[in-house]
């Protein structure tokens, strides 16, 4: 139940959050730093969610294969990959690195 | 999805052949191409929420009604570590605002009817945005919004349904290294935005107060907590922009050191960290 809870919150609220955009009036958001701060949430959120979970597990915080799974996604993106192959590497490095009992 | 095409009356073609217009078959093809690569990336979130303990409908339905991917992992991976539902929907929802704004700047390019507009909306994210700003003229971003979003929203429902029912069969996910496939998301989606050092100071700073709170606060708040990072660094920034007036335009500096001078793209590593 709570996870329905938690779809629905969130399905609202993202549509919302759309719709908003193509209905306001060009200019009610336009103010500078609304906008700054917009553009500079998501890269605050994305860096926090891409920390938490590769180096933790529930409370604990550790480095573990997902780390080295990360590293190749990195490598993946400095050579300019495409979306799926960044990912594909990632998970291909974590299964290797548990493979081989890391 | 057969709506979007009230077109106008048998206007003059906005696209003279030849002159920087673009033709409609090469629109198409940009849009399917965004649409077919990001689209078959809904088979890592199928898989992810599965993995995250979440039934094959729910899954589905998140697919369906939120139909914006980093706000999808957000959430499944807060469920995961067994957030309160409402802390996690409402991490999911800050990351979603973005398209609000993309939607401001697509509302005057496509010039949408009242009517369409909240069906137009619920295809409002990065993807249709990138490819619908890449248009020349009116006509085209129409046409590239319209078959990005189809095309997207297809593939993501279908290979969202497709991972949850693989991931199954799978068994244990983490021994696929599956896990690995959200974060990766996230980096993907972070590394374009990294342009300056307002961003990458953000992003330094949320890792590590996300690294410091988890121990310690419940599960989902420690994201939370991260985002004030945004306000954070845009507060300092004020304050040192107040300080040094910048000097306009090219310095000595840039003459004696012509090396140094316009490299955007010339990003030092490892600051994301």
């Amino acid at each position: 139940m709570n996870v329905w809870i938690a779809i629905a919150a969130t399905a609202l609220g993202c549509y919302l959050a759309k719709l908003l955009g193509l209905l306001v009036p060009a200019g009610a958001l336009d103010r500078s730093l609304v906008k700054r701060l917009a553009a500079l949430l998501p890269v605050a959120l994305l860096a926090a969610l891409t920390a938490q979970q590769t180096f933790s597990t529930g409370h604990h915080v550790l480095i573990d294969a997902r780390a080295a799974g990360l590293a190749a996604a990195a490598v993946a993106l400095l050579l300019r990959a495409p979306f799926l192959v960044i990912v594909a590497a990632a998970v291909l490095a974590t299964a290797g690195v548990r493979a081989l009992g890391g | 999805m057969a709506t979007e095409q009230t077109a106008p009356p048998p206007a003059p073609p906005e696209t003279p052949p030849g002159t920087g217009g673009k033709a409609d078959a090469a629109v198409v093809r940009d849009a399917l191409g965004v649409g077919v690569a990001v689209g078959l990336s809904g088979f890592a979130f199928g898989v992810t929420s599965a993995g995250s303990g979440l039934s094959l409908l729910q899954t589905c339905a998140l697919s369906l009604l939120v139909f914006t991917g980093a706000s999808q992992f957000a959430l499944v991976g807060a469920l995961a570590a067994g957030g309160n539902p409402l802390t996690a929907a409402a991490g999911a929802f800050f990351l979603g605002t973005r398209n609000a704004f993309y939607g401001l700047r697509l509302s005057q390019l496509l010039a949408l009817p009242r009517a369409l507009r909240p069906l137009a909306a619920h295809w409002v994210i990065d993807e249709t945005t990138a490819v619908t700003l890449a248009q020349p003229t009116r006509r085209a971003a129409r046409i590239g919004f319209t078959v990005t979003g189809a095309t997207l929203y297809l593939l993501w429902n279908l290979t969202t349904l497709a991972g949850a029912l693989g991931a199954r069969a799978l068994g244990d996910t983490g021994a696929w290294g599956l896990d690995a496939a959200s974060p990766a998301v996230f980096l993907a989606l972070l590394a374009p935005m990294l342009k300056t050092t307002t961003e990458r100071a953000t992003a330094a700073l949320a890792v590590a107060v996300v690294l410091v709170l988890l121990p310690v606060l419940p599960a989902g708040v420690p994201v939370l907590g991260a985002a004030l990072a945004a306000p954070l660094v845009l507060f300092l920034k004020g304050r040192g922009d107040n300080a040094p007036a910048p000097a306009p335009g090219p310095t000595a500096d840039d003459i004696t050191h012509p090396g140094r001078t316009g490299e955007p793209g010339n990003s030092p590593k490892g600051q994301a960290r």
